[in-house]
């Protein structure tokens, strides 16, 4: 740090963002975290299976949705986690704003996976197809392939400094686009809806069915932030092995 | 001013130098009508149905065609390197940029639509309104195909990632642009296509140029 | 319980996912780690952290 940055305090945040102090304080925090991620699965699960009713409309397919609303939720608050991930690599340049985008891509690209089959198989009994064009499936869909394009792009680039701030550009015009996404996929749902049996606006929740969902919801959270922070550390030391090996392939030149 | 037209008018004249690309373009455009009808047979109604969206798959993909030329020439001969220093703001010279190839790609394709509403027993309503939803809307491909250039710009294979990357963006253009040339709700969604047209068209630019530059760094 | 099987195909599919999805996190930390150590292990240290001993 130069003299007049450590003569600045730094607060909190600084502190703990630092590179090097964030791979300090993050190695003790996986383990805590992977075993309570465990715990509220186990929960969770119970929860799911043992200690709810079945929904007065659904029956027992609600215990899809016990997996599909917490993934579904989870594909858009990864993105809303790359969209911060995003200013702070434009507009702070922050060391570690990058890395926490990058290692969230392939986490959200899951869970919006894992939301379109678990919509899939709750489609299927429910609406008589595995896949259905309506607003909410379709966005979810758009959404996974602007994941998978984002992570192309990280692969593309050999220079990954500069992949994060163009990956930071796609990832902002992505936020901005998706209300209008989502906007006119819905549009064009209505427009075309024939004359069908299911509802537009999916699956309402009733009360009884909220605590197992609440701790699911808590169980795949934990799980997100457990592998966001390891995957931030792989980055980080992965970095750090290809600047040695870097600076080991330049002495060996100059040596020779 | 002036050196902007400039641009516009160089971008326009080296394409035309080249030649053919625009009749390229057109072409590739004219076959896909041809290569519809291949395929899902010569039910004229069934056609007349879907050509709206044939139309506007049609010039979407024309469009990604397109899209490696824009910056890559420029790239590989410096001139990239001229604009970020230039007196005009590079914001400015990819506006220039986007104009001429709206100039060069999708005026091209909009007059050739006729071609297509034939092929595809389109009415006689429905093709002006097919070509007045193209107008309205293709600027707004040309924004986002620019923007999806200046992002690849520095990559060897890019010119497959772009497309895969404006895709979804586009897909809100498609929708209304195929909801404008016909049936319920096509007043509302021209509409809505102009007005994407409108903010992408005055966003893209600077989205562009912070690619561009930050490509370079 | 009516619709085991896709209420079965969902939990055993996101079961087998997510355990999918955790192996491969760490597995690439190992291979990480791994390729870390070799380097520091060869000698080379970075700038940062000062000569090697």
């Amino acid at each position: 740090m130069t003299a007049a940055a450590a003569a600045r305090k730094p607060n909190w945040f600084s502190r703990l963002a630092h590179p090097g102090r964030f791979l300090a304080w993050s190695r003790l925090v996986v383990l805590p975290l992977a075993v309570l991620t465990v715990i509220v699965f186990a929960i969770g699960l119970w929860f799911a299976f043992f200690n709810s009713p079945e929904d007065y409309q659904m029956g027992d397919m609600v215990r899809v949705m016990y997996i599909h609303v917490p993934n579904a939720w989870l594909s858009q608050f990864v993105y809303a986690t790359m969209t911060a991930s995003a200013l702070g690599t434009l507009v702070w340049r922050h060391p570690l704003a990058d890395v926490a985008g990058k290692a969230a891509a392939p986490l959200g690209a899951a869970f919006t996976a894992l939301a379109l089959y678990t919509g899939a198989l709750w489609g299927r009994p429910t609406w008589g197809t595995f896949w259905e064009w309506d607003g909410r499936m379709t966005s979810t869909l758009v959404l996974l392939l602007i994941y998978l394009g984002i992570i192309a792009l990280w692969r593309a680039f050999d220079d990954q400094l500069r992949a994060g701030r163009v990956v930071a550009i796609v990832t902002l015009v992505g936020a901005l686009n998706l209300p209008v996404i989502k906007f006119s996929v819905d549009w064009w749902n209505t427009l075309h809806q024939p004359a069908s049996v299911f509802t537009a606006e999916g699956p309402k929740m009733a009360p009884s069915i909220l605590t197992p969902l609440m701790v699911m919801m808590a169980a795949f959270t934990l799980l997100f932030a457990t592998l966001h922070i390891v995957g931030m550390r792989t980055e980080i030391l992965r970095r750090r092995a290809e600047t040695m090996a870097r600076q080991a392939a330049l002495a060996a030149g100059d040596a020779g | 001013m002036k050196g902007f037209l400039a641009l516009v008018v160089r971008d326009l004249r080296l394409s035309l130098r080249v030649g053919g690309e625009a009749l390229t373009l057109v072409l590739f455009f004219v076959m896909i009508g041809v290569v519809v009808p291949f395929a899902i047979g010569p039910d004229r109604v069934l056609l007349a149905r879907l050509a709206p969206g044939i139309v506007w798959i049609a010039a979407f993909l024309s469009m990604l065609l397109g899209l490696d030329r824009l910056f890559r020439a420029d790239d590989e001969d410096g001139s990239l390197l001229l604009f970020r220093h230039a007196a005009i703001p590079l914001e400015a010279i990819v506006a220039a940029k986007v104009i001429a190839h709206w100039l060069l790609t999708a005026l091209p394709l909009i007059v050739a639509t006729p071609v297509l509403a034939v092929l595809l027993s389109m009415d006689w309503d429905g093709w002006w309104r097919a070509v007045l939803s193209l107008l309205l809307g293709t600027p707004a491909l040309v924004a986002f195909g620019t923007l999806g250039a200046a992002l690849t710009v520095s990559l060897r294979r890019g010119g497959l990632l772009a497309p895969v990357l404006i895709l979804p963006l586009c897909l809100p253009v498609l929708i209304f642009g195929v909801g404008a040339i016909g049936g319920v709700g096509a007043g509302p969604a021209l509409l809505f296509l102009a007005a994407i047209s409108l903010v992408v068209a005055a966003f893209a630019p600077f989205a562009a140029a912070l690619a561009l530059r930050a490509a370079a760094d | 319980m009516e619709h085991a099987v896709y209420i079965a195909w969902a939990y055993a599919g996101a079961a087998a996912f997510v355990a999918a999805l955790s192996l491969w996190v760490v597995w690439d930390a190992r291979r990480v780690a791994r390729r870390l150590k070799a380097l520091e292990d060869r000698g080379i240290r970075r700038r940062s952290a000062g000569s090697a001993p």
